[in-house]
């Protein structure tokens, strides 16, 4: 008896807490790889400037993307807003092509050549290093001296992770595969240490673990919130080197949505100046704005100057199986 | 309907019954075998690899690791905490179980964040840099610790029921000490030891986060690399099969542990409790390795927890009680503990009572898809309910069958295990008496057997509280837990904040283990 009578609050209880699990007609549905601890202020902003409530699915953006893929057609979702041009081309059969004044506000170099879906917000790869071991003197101007034997031990990579495996698709399509291959096998002769993800190294490079490790530039205010103290600093590469690729997350619009114009509007809105300073004056990570005429966060490189390797995003989700296969025959993966 | 028929022929309605619950559980394999019936050249090529042996290879290094670790800590312990004089017993009972509440990847990071190169103890020692622990042994040590508990559980259990006469015939037979162990005592908990077995084996089978975290190369990383950076179905559902496979060959050998099987007391009389052997000079070894234990698999994971909860505070982090969240996870997992036990029932008793081939392949059937990661039991679901069941998709009836399908053999071993301890004659006694055998189910099995059914909906409970990638699929939009809250916080390296809801789900976790391990002698003692 006490078990039912606990049912039956339980169930109460959930019903409350799971209201606003709506049936898509109502609000916006978002799936978002981005983390809710990092945009989660720009759906408010959306809401507040244009009426339209949102509601938010967080996760993984590969997972996400999967996910889309397996709703074949019948995603509750809108609106697709993630981490990686990967996860976007992932899904890109399922996405509608915006309109050309949306995309026109992005460079061309940070959106898809379809028009499916247009980068937001870039990050740069960059060399974290700890400010204790090396100074920024010490450091080399190409991603390719890696390579020699005074790292040895001391370079933390993340194999598994989409930025490291789309850094490596940049280094092939602008070095070349031959070339791509001969660093790949010299880095690995320096014994780097692997980890799973960004932060893990940034924080690795923190404690001293390893001097310097290969990151996306703004992991190290993530960590800097952690530990405010911490005795790490970026070291941008010499531009149009593949170690200074600069990559987007970005977002698109599903075709099978059931309010195509207020996807759209949503798209349109990360575009929007509010949203692009959000990224300046507000978030704590401190990413690139993409729309002209915004600067970037103070202590950062201006965008214009970080012009990494002439490649094109939207070809990465193609490129990736060899660039997997390549990271598998030069054991960096099983 | 005959009493007498009705042993051999199970009621038409119990086996529709089990068997829609078995089907439903298949559900992750058929997605499986969609997949990969889609590209089946591509499947063969996958299954030619070298790599793809590798990885089977050391998954199945790390699952007889780990099965073989928590059996060498589980029984000793519980047989120190049920049998002996061992000073604080109860005390060491309750800290013994205590890691089941703790969330592998929350172990990992824990142990990690103490013994990692530059971690706390490094830093209490002062030395610069410490060996690396990640890999193999990493990753034993918290698939030992997340799981160990399910052994120690029923091997204590199991020991508590023990008939007494038992040994003391083969001391009168002038069988004593270790010898007496080992023909009477091992035997006769055999059985409970090899399901806890089995349950560790399916958790370190379907366990993505330790291995990810401790990054060793078992088959459940491959195949989240294949979904997350290749996008590629059909490699990640051959790698999957795999896994089933696996299942297939840890059942088979769980199997054999049950063999010789009466379990119930069939003597008159109550079940007494056995007189407690006295430790002697053992004392201080026993209990060494019982600090030992406690010390580095609750004391040290709980020690890291509050180091970090607070720097937060030194800090001036942002800490906020996870009221939300708290309710979304024990409003969840109950709901999927009561369903798992609902679906559980009519599965066990059909095994239990009706015993025959075809019963035993059904309820063989429902362990198939336990291995799997918890990513492909929720792509799978997704794929089912996107397409055919789209008013559930998203919602929380469809969450909790995630966690049931997840779960189920925790489910169905609280309830076999108890119902193998009543008399069937009990039972026949009833029917005897004219009950048909629901009313005999609902009236005499069910509250015998309830404390092996409170223990198997409190294991589901635990487990539920604790999932994180179906949970992040398949929740309704805007419903937390207390694991995706760690999971957001974690995720952008803000783990002063992500302690407090993991002390949180731990100090929620914890009374129910109480369901798990409190006295069964009850539901055996009146089988007599």
């Amino acid at each position: 008896m006490k078990v039912l009578t606990l049912t039956v609050v339980l169930a109460a209880t959930l019903a409350t807490a799971a209201c606003g699990g709506g049936d898509g007609s109502g609000p916006l549905t978002v799936y978002s790889g981005r983390e809710e601890e990092l945009v989660a202020p720009l759906f408010e902003m959306f809401t507040e400037a244009t009426g339209i409530d949102v509601e938010v699915r967080y996760g993984d953006s590969a997972e996400l993307a999967a996910a889309i893929n397996e709703e074949g057609g019948n995603s509750p979702a809108d609106v697709f807003f993630a981490q990686d041009p990967g996860s976007l081309g992932a899904v890109d059969a399922e996405l509608t092509e915006l309109p050309t004044d949306v995309l026109d506000r992005v460079d061309r170099r940070f959106r898809d050549d379809g028009g499916r879906w247009v980068g937001t917000s870039g990050r740069s790869r960059v060399l974290v290093y700890n400010t204790d071991a090396l100074s920024e003197a010490d450091l080399p101007g190409s991603v390719f001296d890696l390579t020699d034997p005074v790292w040895k031990g001391r370079i933390g990579i993340a194999p598994t992770n989409a930025s490291f495996q789309a850094f490596v698709t940049a280094m092939r399509l602008a070095a070349g595969d031959e070339r791509t291959r001969a660093w790949l096998e010299g880095l690995k002769a320096n014994d780097p240490k692997t980890y799973e993800k960004n932060t893990p190294i940034v924080e690795a490079v923190a404690a001293g673990e390893v001097d310097v490790g290969l990151v996306n530039h703004y992991y190290l205010y993530l960590v800097r919130e952690e530990q405010p103290a911490a005795p790490i600093a970026n070291h941008f590469f010499d531009p149009a080197d593949p170690g200074a690729l600069v990559s987007v997350a970005g977002a698109g619009a599903l075709a099978s949505s059931n309010q195509p114009d207020d996807a759209q509007r949503f798209v349109e809105f990360l575009l929007s100046e509010e949203a692009q300073r959000f990224y300046v004056e507000d978030a704590e990570e401190a990413e690139y704005p993409l729309v002209a005429g915004i600067p970037a966060a103070e202590g950062l490189p201006p965008i214009e100057q970080l012009q990494g390797p002439d490649v094109d995003l939207s070809s990465f989700g193609g490129e990736l199986a060899s660039t997997i296969e390549m990271l598998r025959e030069t054991g960096y993966l099983t | 309907m005959s009493n007498g028929a009705g042993r051999h022929r199970p009621p038409l309605l119990l086996v529709l019954v089990a068997g829609v619950v078995v089907a439903a559980l298949l559900l992750p394999l058929a997605y499986l075998l969609i997949r990969v019936a889609g590209h089946p050249a591509r499947a063969l090529e996958i299954l030619g690899e070298r790599g793809t042996w590798r990885l089977v290879w050391n998954t199945a290094v790390l699952v007889v690791g780990v099965v073989v670790a928590a059996v060498l800590v589980g029984v000793p312990l519980a047989w120190l905490v049920t049998r002996t004089d061992l000073p604080g017993r109860r005390v060491w009972a309750v800290a013994g179980a205590l890691p089941l509440v703790i969330p592998s990847y929350v172990a990992a990071l824990c142990l990690l964040g103490f013994f990692g190169e530059r971690g706390l103890l490094a830093d209490l020692l002062g030395i610069e840099r410490f060996p690396d622990v990640t890999g193999y042994w990493g990753a034993l040590a918290a698939l030992t610790l997340a799981t160990y508990p399910y052994v120690f559980l029923l091997a204590q259990a199991s020991l508590r029921d023990l008939d007494p006469s038992l040994e003391e015939a083969a001391r009168g037979l002038g069988i004593a000490g270790w010898r007496s162990f080992a023909r009477v005592t091992a035997p006769a908990i055999r059985p409970a030891v090899g399901l806890g077995a089995l349950l560790v084996a399916l958790y370190t089978l379907s366990d993505f986060g330790v291995v990810s975290l401790m990054r060793y190369d078992a088959l459940t990383r491959a195949i989240y690399l294949q979904y997350r950076s290749l996008f590629d179905r059909t490699p990640a559902a051959t790698l999957a099969l795999l896994l089933v496979a696996l299942t297939a060959v840890a059942l088979v050998l769980e199997a054999r542990t049950r063999r010789h099987g009466r379990l119930h007391r069939s003597g008159p009389g109550a079940a007494r409790p056995a007189p407690p052997v006295p430790l002697g000079r053992w004392t201080a070894p026993a209990l060494a390795f019982c600090t030992l234990v406690t010390g580095l698999f609750i004391v040290l994971p709980a020690a890291v927890l509050v180091t970090w909860l607070a720097r937060g505070v030194a800090n001036d982090r942002q800490l906020e009680a996870p009221w939300a969240a708290l309710v979304g996870s024990v409003g969840a997992s109950g709901l999927a503990a009561l369903a798992a036990i609902l679906a559980a029932l009519p599965v066990a008793v059909l095994a239990t009572r009706y015993p025959s081939r075809r019963t035993r392949v059904l309820e063989r059937l429902a362990y198939a898809g336990n291995a799997l990661p918890g990513l492909v039991i929720a792509l799978s679901l997704v794929f089912f309910a996107a397409r055919y069941a789209s008013p559930v998709y998203q919602t929380l009836a469809l969450l909790v069958f995630a966690y049931v399908v997840r779960f189920f053999p925790q489910a169905i071993s609280g309830v076999e295990s108890s119902m193998l301890r009543i008399n069937p004659r009990v039972e026949e006694a009833a029917r005897g008496l004219g009950r048909g055998p629901l009313s005999t189910l609902a009236l005499v099995t069910v509250p015998l057997a309830r404390s092996g059914v409170l223990a198997g909906a409190a294991l589901v409970f635990l487990s539920a509280m604790k999932e994180l990638p179906a949970t992040l699929l398949l929740r309704p939009i805007g419903f937390d837990t207390l694991a995706t809250e760690i999971w957001k916080l974690t995720q952008v390296g803000a783990y002063s904040r992500a302690s407090v809801p993991a002390l949180v789900l731990i100090a929620v976790s914890a009374p129910f283990l109480w369901l798990i391990s409190r006295d069964r002698r009850l539901a055996s003692g009146t089988g007599g």
